[in-house]
């Protein structure tokens, strides 16, 4: 064999150039653009809480918080912090909601999913995605100013505001978000389920019932649950329908009083540093909380779906 | 024997009691709602006319037109989407195209999910904490727009991220293979096949952030303004607490009033939603490849 | 001139080795697709690797000009030296990658018209002057067998491309790097007969100035023009040998007498 040489590459071949920098650096900053949705909710509990501590560390009271309805921030005698009446409202009117979204949203996802077709189903789809673009304080407007005098009329009572109103409201407004995610998830089920179900004989609606549906269950709890979130945390809707008086509701046409709605009524009077401030992100801390489980638990269920 | 049995005719009956009652509950979303805007059209119409548009309100604002609250809102939307563009996208840049798929990747994931699912009273609540107080801006609309930002900044991520996906990966490779930097081939090959997705999001932002009232109620949205904004350090007034200042805050509105400011703001909402629809449609016939 | 029967090494450069495999061991997370390589591809000759589905001969493609840096969970240790340099001691790896040049087995046409293709890399280079990219463009597409199809339509989208044409633009992308070494990846499986056979005339124009490793499927690829083939099985580099010795039966492995006997695929 002839010798070998290897031919020799000159290092200046091998230099770092400006697009090597730029590519580095472009990377750092592309990356601190990636972590910045962390960095803001960790920021938002961080700033949530810092407001809060005080009151938490402080003047809050444990069992007065969770047992006592007399919500009297502003009382000059003597102030109390009982949120049971406002977590009762924001109950209230949140199941009222998911009694009447979970049903149609499931109905809509599944008619959208498995029986219309072609210019239908997209129709179907624009008209629910337009749906959820409806602004909050449209549908407290639409609460207060439609629903209110419609539910007199109709039951016959001295006032429309109250869980009935809202739970209504809140129903439309999270069943928009909770199709699209109930859509997706019945889609996410393989074609070859249903065409497995369909050899076998079955009618569409027994394939739906009996193979796709329980397929599809995780992704539908996830999208209920997410619906639950979106209701329970909003506050415009539920301010303006929902009526003002802190109790624990007896009947869909008692006036209720939200967690949301207290702290958006209450806020632009408390001066700030104030307990009743404090108080205010308190509520605020613990609506965080909530809700951070609520996504949590929905992204667990989610994922087991997609490691399937 | 292959006739059918009464077990086959009570499936097939069972199927149509399904689709009815499935169409009863659609019909039961779809039609209250086209109810509902359509009374908002009827009722809110004689409120509309070109001073609606472009005149200050008068008398207490029982009369007089909705002028600051649209620029307002105009202030509000622009800089919400200076901030939360740049970050946005670099966000679905890094999840697409460098995230290694760690719990780092994981957890940037489950934040962009709960930021989305955050109440909006949250976000008002952490404006104030954050930039009205902690940094000193004052209710403006700086510390407005920057909260909206941070609540519209899913919707951002979220859009990006599908349109750079949907570039092939095939692309990206040739120009690595090339020599290309990552950073050149994002920039000359899969930012400017991105742009029209990225497009819709910004739509989307668009129509959110102008729909918002928490948020902004107490980090630089004021009631009533005898002026209009001069820079992002002034209050401002806008649009959707317009909506609720005038419905439950105002006595003595004759009733056309509140629905014409109703009817303003579902329609600029709506197009714009209407809008990003037709616009992602057109995108689906102009292939590119 | 390149004669038509390429067997023969006569234009093989014997004095130099352009690429220079050592133990070369590659490992996807915990599946190992390639061990214990070893050889030498020599400057200005057309080296073929033939074997069938899952052999490593594409990994081994990829570590030669570093692309194994996109690839999830791939490692490789071992010793692989480009022009006398070990890969993994190249500072800028894109320097390395910009004097190879890579043709896929899917051909692949940026969305950017036809020209800014052919443009793409030596504009990242820093050609600026209209002339001189224009130059560098036709010249790439001529060789590349492409030019007489797209000269008038020098703005039409090159992912719009039919599949045989945007597979020469890809090898004109290639060549205006202006490459020492040009690396095939299986580049006719999705390509028709015609093309395959202009891209193969191509190819044995290209031997004269530049160094050329062939991936092929297609043992009569190899034959046609290669001066020496490689037979790749299952993760080892089995046998090499001067292709027509390979061809005429004068092969030391019985894996590789049955591979080319057809008996198995």
């Amino acid at each position: 064999m002839a010798p070998r040489s290897e031919p020799d590459e000159p290092d200046a071949v091998d230099a770092r150039d400006v697009a090597w920098y730029v590519d580095k650096l472009a990377a750092a900053l592309i990356f601190v653009g990636g972590v910045s949705a962390v960095l803001f909710i960790i920021g938002i509990f961080v700033f949530v809480t810092r407001e809060g501590m005080a009151f938490v560390a402080g003047r809050f009271d444990f069992v007065e918080f969770f047992t006592s309805i007399a919500w009297r921030p502003t009382s000059l005698i003597r102030p109390t912090f009982g949120a049971l009446g406002l977590i009762a409202g924001t109950a209230a009117v949140t199941g009222l909601a998911m009694l009447v979204s979970i049903p149609v949203s499931m109905g809509v996802a599944i008619y959208i999913a498995e029986f219309a077709r072609g210019r239908t189903r997209e129709v179907l789809k624009v008209l629910v995605e337009l749906l959820a673009a409806i602004p909050s304080v449209v549908w407290g407007f639409i609460g207060l100013m439609i629903m209110n005098p419609l539910i007199i009329d109709i039951f016959d009572v001295p006032l429309g505001l109250g869980v009935l109103n809202s739970g209504i409201i809140l129903g439309l407004m999270a069943a928009p978000i909770m199709t699209t995610l109930a859509e997706d998830a019945l889609k996410a089920v393989p074609d070859s389920f249903r065409e497995a179900g369909e050899a076998m004989g079955a009618t569409r609606w027994q394939v739906i019932t009996r193979v796709v549906l329980p397929a599809a269950k995780r992704g539908l709890v996830a999208a209920a649950l997410l619906g639950v979130g979106r209701g329970f945390g909003e506050t415009m809707a539920v301010l303006m329908a929902s009526g003002h008086a802190i109790h624990l509701p007896t009947s869909v046409f008692d006036s209720v009083r939200a967690l949301t709605a207290t702290i958006a009524a209450e806020l632009g009077e408390a001066s700030v540093g104030s307990d009743h401030y404090r108080a205010l992100f308190t509520l605020g801390i613990f609506l965080f909380v909530i809700t951070f489980v609520i996504n949590l638990t929905a992204d667990v269920l989610v994922r087991r779906v997609r490691k399937k | 024997m292959f006739g059918a049995t009464e077990h086959n005719r009570r499936a097939a009956r069972a199927e149509t009691i399904a689709k009815v009652v499935l169409g009863v509950l659609t019909a039961l979303l779809i039609l209250p709602v086209l109810l509902i805007l359509t009374t908002l059209v009827v009722k809110g119409a004689p409120a509309i006319s070109i001073e609606f548009l472009t005149a200050n309100p008068r008398d207490g604002m029982t009369a007089g037109g909705i002028l600051p609250a649209l620029v307002g809102t105009v202030w509000l939307v622009v800089v919400a989407l200076v901030a939360s563009v740049p970050v946005g996208v670099a966000a679905a840049v890094y999840l697409t195209e460098y995230a290694p798929d760690n719990w780092l990747t994981r957890i940037i994931n489950l934040a962009i999910i709960n930021l989305a699912g955050v109440p909006s009273i949250v976000h008002a609540l952490f404006g104030v904490g954050a930039f009205v107080l902690f940094f000193e801006l004052g209710t403006s609309i700086l510390a407005a727009s920057l909260t909206l930002a941070i609540m519209a900044l899913p919707v951002v991520i979220v859009s990006t991220r599908e349109a750079l996906q949907a570039v092939p990966h095939s692309f990206r490779e040739a120009c690595w293979a090339m020599g290309a930097t990552r950073w050149q081939t994002i920039r000359h090959v899969v930012l400017p096949n991105s742009v029209s997705g990225i497009l819709t999001g910004v739509i989307l932002e668009v129509s959110r952030t102008a729909g918002e009232t928490a948020p902004i109620m107490f980090t630089g949205a004021a009631f009533f303004l005898p002026y209009l904004p001069q820079s992002v350090h002034d209050q401002t007034m806008a649009l959707s607490l317009h909506l609720f200042v005038v419905t439950t805050q105002v006595p003595g509105v004759p009733a056309a009033l509140p629905y014409g400011v109703a009817l303003v703001l579902v329609a600029v909402v709506l197009l714009m939603n209407a809008g990003s629809i037709a616009f992602r449609m057109y995108l689906r016939g102009k292939k590119k490849w | 001139m390149v004669t038509a029967a390429a067997s023969t090494s006569a234009t093989a450069d014997e004095d130099a080795v352009e690429i220079s495999v050592r133990d070369l061991r590659i490992e996807y997370a915990a599946r190992v697709a390639l061990h214990d390589v070893t050889l030498e591809v020599r400057r200005r000759e057309i080296f073929a690797i033939i074997g069938p589905a899952n052999s490593g001969k594409t990994s081994f493609l990829r570590v030669v000009n570093r692309m194994d840096e996109f690839v999830k969970d791939m490692h490789f240790s071992g010793e692989v030296k480009v022009h006398g340099r070990d890969v993994r001691a190249w500072r800028n790896l894109y320097a390395l990658r910009r004097r190879i040049g890579v043709v896929f087995p899917l051909p692949v046409g940026l969305p950017l018209s036809v020209y800014d293709n052919v443009a793409f890399a030596p504009r990242l280079a820093g050609v600026r002057g209209k002339t001189e990219l224009d130059a560098i463009v036709e010249k790439s597409l001529r060789r590349a067998a492409l030019w007489d199809e797209v000269k008038d339509r020098l703005k039409a989208l090159g992912s719009l491309l039919s599949g045989g044409q945007q597979q020469r633009l890809t090898i004109a992308r290639a060549l205006s790097q202006d490459p020492k070494i040009l690396l095939l990846d299986e580049f006719s499986i999705a390509v028709d007969p015609v093309t395959t056979m202009r891209i193969e005339d191509v190819l044995k124009e290209l031997r004269a100035e530049m160094t050329i490793v062939l991936v092929t499927n297609l043992v009569q690829q190899a034959q046609r023009l290669a001066n020496r083939t490689a037979f790749f099985y299952m993760g080892e580099c089995v046998e090499i040998g001067e292709t027509e010795a390979f061809f005429s039966g004068d092969v030391e492995d019985q894996r590789t007498r049955d591979y080319l006997g057809g008996k198995f695929g």
